[in-house]
């Protein structure tokens, strides 16, 4: 699968077009750009998306040659451009505003370009005709600009800088003239345009969706800094910062601390069927736990003993099985274990918890499903961490949770769409009752603004596929929210 | 009829200040010098009804016009005006071009400033202006006392009393019609337009003939109207700052109608004056109305 995917920033071989080395661009006193670096590849669509301000056409512009760079450097193709002027580098932009010359009819504002490389009458022609019917302009080659709408202008500000064939298509804020429907229309052509020429494009763009849309990888920036540089898919499920995640789609941001989740609390007759993994879980009392044990094999794929720092486990190992005879015991809780699994210093972890909890417990403790009650279709995986987020309130297990992250102040960030809302409690992993606020009817999607007991505000999203067989969920309704042990993301602080 | 109100009165403000001399000078240059007061006849006497007013049309002729024509001096002095218009038009753009770019390339703070500056002189009597010209530009004037002093020269330029003087006053006095319908083009234009130009390939000189100076065109050709028009019929500062090898038809206009006390004449010179100018008139307003179109 991996070779019919286009992805060559995962490629250390491929070399970038586009190669921003620590570059800083200061205005005054005031710092636009900072420090920035950056891979661009031949043939992408990259998007740079962020908040107004955010320095975006300051990148632009520095490619384009238009401003200079106060620190770093640039390479384009393997040449380093921050000297080269404007109109000697491969780049053309099409700006935000067209700048379409209104003197010139848009036949020879498409001709501008190439006119000036000294090309035969023929061929600059041809190519004319060529951008012509690219955008479908032929029509209107005789006009002036201001003869023709906006639409039209932006598709001749388009064929003008496609003209020269560049190697790097900059486009500033292309669609942001046009009405909606005008805007998706365009943004399937641009990708075409895009395809059929191989031109690398880079865009950018307010507009978190029309990024999504376009562009094989966004960056994100904020105040001249890039936050995250990803492909959509995963600056959208993976984003690496609550900031990301605020600021592309609609999020819930829980924010707690994150606590190391115990172990499974394996059924006794289970433990003895793990010869590898003998762990003290028969000890460790459980009873205060949302999570089901899960089958033996569950144990096997948790992903958590990946997540967690190697070397740290691997020393810990080592000290046990070699160090720990001529320097004596290090690890208390388990003294006389031996070969260690990942699963033990979890267990240890939450042995401690769980007898703090037993001081102070919880109302909810009591409410909590006993584990045997779920069925074998849902299992939850093991490993990750568990999030207090209120007072009072069990904790969020996130299987997918950093085990390092404990302790921290955390924040989880989970998408509308990954949480549903019953009015029968459902049989999920995470469950928290609420009261319907607000309902937002978008035609085919219905958020739900739920408030949870603790008073904090969570969105639900439902697309409204048929209408609902159970019960209409409406306002002041009491219902659940749920959502898996892996549908939200921790981010830290 | 509210409509019509608003339309008539500029119209009748047109009919009384240009129209209504107009035909009063047109009058005089086809009547016939006299020693009386006014100084030409026939009179319009329209107290004797029909009978006058017959007896005056029948005194009008085109004499002055053909006498126009006899002298060479007349047609000289059109020639030479137009030469000295021409040339001085030329000069003002040279100057004004730069002047106007660099205030509309300026921070936009300063343009504020800058235009007032341009404005300036007119809050000055334009005749005090001319007077302090040839007090800079006189053989012991400010410029030679200066230029002496550095060792530019050993001897006074002669500058008062010849074309180079008329020159520089003309280029002085009408300098703001220039620079400021160029500056309004240059304004206007979108900034980023030069940056499409080089990002497609154009060095900045390029840019500038290629963009630039076409976009600016409009005001190009309002400024040089604007001091062209006027200039054929400058007389204060031929006669303040030329000298006798100066002719222009302003001069022979008053020499006409003040020291030979020839209405009839002086006004046959105004009216092929006027001749003159309504052609580069209607170029300047054809040329306003396609600006007006291109930009609607
Ligand atoms: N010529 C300049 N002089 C001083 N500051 C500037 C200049 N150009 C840009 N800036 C500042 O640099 C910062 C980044 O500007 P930039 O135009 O790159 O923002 P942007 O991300 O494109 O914003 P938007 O989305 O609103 O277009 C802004 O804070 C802006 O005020
Ligand atoms: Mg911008």
């Amino acid at each position: 699968m991996a070779q019919t995917v286009f992805a060559p920033w995962k490629d250390r071989d491929q070399k970038p077009l586009i190669e921003f080395r620590n570059v800083t661009k200061r205005f005054g006193d005031f710092t636009a750009i900072d420090n920035l670096s950056l891979n661009i590849y031949e043939r992408e669509f990259f998007a740079l998306l962020g908040p107004s301000g955010c320095g975006k056409t300051t990148m632009m512009r520095m490619l384009a040659g238009f401003e200079s760079v106060t620190e770093g450097h640039i390479w384009l193709g393997g040449q380093d451009i921050i000297s080269v002027p404007p109109n000697k580098r491969p780049v053309n932009m099409m700006f935000q505003s067209y700048a379409l010359f209104p003197h010139l009819s848009i036949w020879d504002n498409i001709a501008f370009g190439l006119r000036r490389e000294s090309k035969d009458k023929e061929m600059i022609g041809e190519r004319v005709e060529e951008m012509l019917r690219l955008t479908r302009l032929t029509k209107f080659a005789k006009r002036k600009p201001h003869q023709i709408s906006g639409g039209q202008r932006q598709r001749v500000a388009l064929a003008r800088s496609l003209a020269k064939a560049p190697k790097l298509l900059l486009l500033d804020e292309p669609l942001g003239a046009l009405d909606k429907k005008l805007r998706e229309e365009t943004q399937f052509e641009l990708m075409d345009i895009q395809e059929t020429t191989g031109t690398t494009f880079v865009i950018v763009t307010h507009d978190q969706e029309e990024a999504m849309t376009v562009a094989s990888r966004i960056a994100v920036m904020d105040e001249g800094r890039l936050v995250q540089v990803d492909t959509p898919d995963v600056i959208y499920e993976a984003p690496n910062s609550v900031y990301v995640a605020d600021f592309i789609g609609d999020v819930n941001l829980i924010p707690g601390t994150a606590r190391l989740r115990p172990a499974e609390p394996e059924p006794p007759v289970a433990a003895p069927t793990l010869a590898k993994d003998p762990a003290p879980v028969a000890e460790a009392p459980a009873p205060a736990t949302e999570t089901t044990a899960p089958p033996p094999t569950a144990q096997a794929d948790a992903p958590a003993d990946a997540r967690q720092p190697a070397p740290n486990e691997r020393g810990e190992w080592i000290y046990k099985k070699v160090f720990a005879r001529f320097l004596g015991q290090r690890d208390l809780a388990t003294p006389q274990l031996p070969p260690p699994s990942p699963g033990e210093l979890a267990a240890a972890r939450k042995a401690e918890a769980d007898a703090e909890r037993a001081n102070t417990p919880t109302p909810d403790a009591a409410r909590a499903p006993a584990p045997a009650a779920k069925p074998h279709g849902t299992e939850t995986k093991s490993g990750g961490i568990l999030i207090d987020w209120a007072e009072g309130q069990p904790p969020i297990i996130v299987a997918n949770g950093d085990t390092a992250l404990d302790g921290k102040p955390v924040t989880l960030s989970i998408r509308p769409e990954k949480v549903t809302i019953d009015l029968e409690k459902p049989d999920r992993p995470n469950v928290l009752p609420g009261k319907v606020i607000d309902i937002a009817y978008l035609g085919n999607i219905s958020t739900y603004h739920v408030e949870l007991a603790s008073g904090r505000m969570v969105k639900a999203q439902m697309v409204n596929a048929r209408r609902l067989s159970n019960r209409h969920i409406t306002w002041e309704d009491a219902v659940w929210i749920g959502f898996t042990e892996t549908a939200g993301v921790v981010l830290e602080e | 009829m509210r409509r019509f109100t608003l339309i008539a009165i500029p119209y009748f403000w047109l009919l009384v200040l240009f129209l209504v001399p107009f035909v009063i000078v047109l009058k005089i240059s086809l009547s016939d010098v006299a020693l009386a007061r006014p100084p030409y006849t026939p009179q319009l006497d329209l107290s004797l009804g029909w009978e006058g007013l017959r007896t005056f049309f029948s005194g009008l002729d085109f004499e002055n016009f053909v006498f126009l024509t006899t002298d060479d001096l007349y047609w000289k002095a059109y020639v030479s005006s137009l030469k000295i218009a021409l040339v001085s038009t030329l000069l003002t753009l040279m100057v004004g071009y730069p002047i106007a770019y660099g205030m509309a390339r300026a921070p936009n703070e300063w343009r504020p400033t800058l235009l007032m500056l341009v404005i300036l002189p007119f809050w000055t009597s334009f005749l005090i202006r001319v007077y302090s010209w040839m007090g800079i530009l006189a053989n012991e004037g400010t410029l030679n006392t200066v230029l002496l002093w550095l060792g530019v020269i050993d001897t006074p330029l002669q500058i008062m009393n010849t074309n180079t003087a008329v020159y520089i006053g003309i280029v002085y006095t009408y300098l703001p019609f220039m620079v400021l319908p160029i500056y309004s083009a240059l304004e206007k234009m979108d900034e980023s337009l030069i940056e499409a130009a080089e990002d497609l390939g154009c060095s900045k000189l390029a840019a500038f003939w290629l963009v630039t100076w076409p976009l600016s065109r409009n005001g190009i050709i309002a400024g040089c109207f604007l001091v062209f028009i006027p200039a054929i019929g400058e007389f204060v500062i031929p006669s303040l700052l030329g000298g006798s090898g100066t002719l222009m038809i302003g001069k022979v206009l008053f020499e006409e109608f003040f020291s030979n006390r020839d209405w009839p004449v002086a006004s046959a010179v105004a009216v092929i004056l006027l001749l003159i100018l309504i052609i580069p008139i209607i170029l300047f307003q054809r040329n306003e109305q396609k600006a007006r179109e291109a930009e609607g």
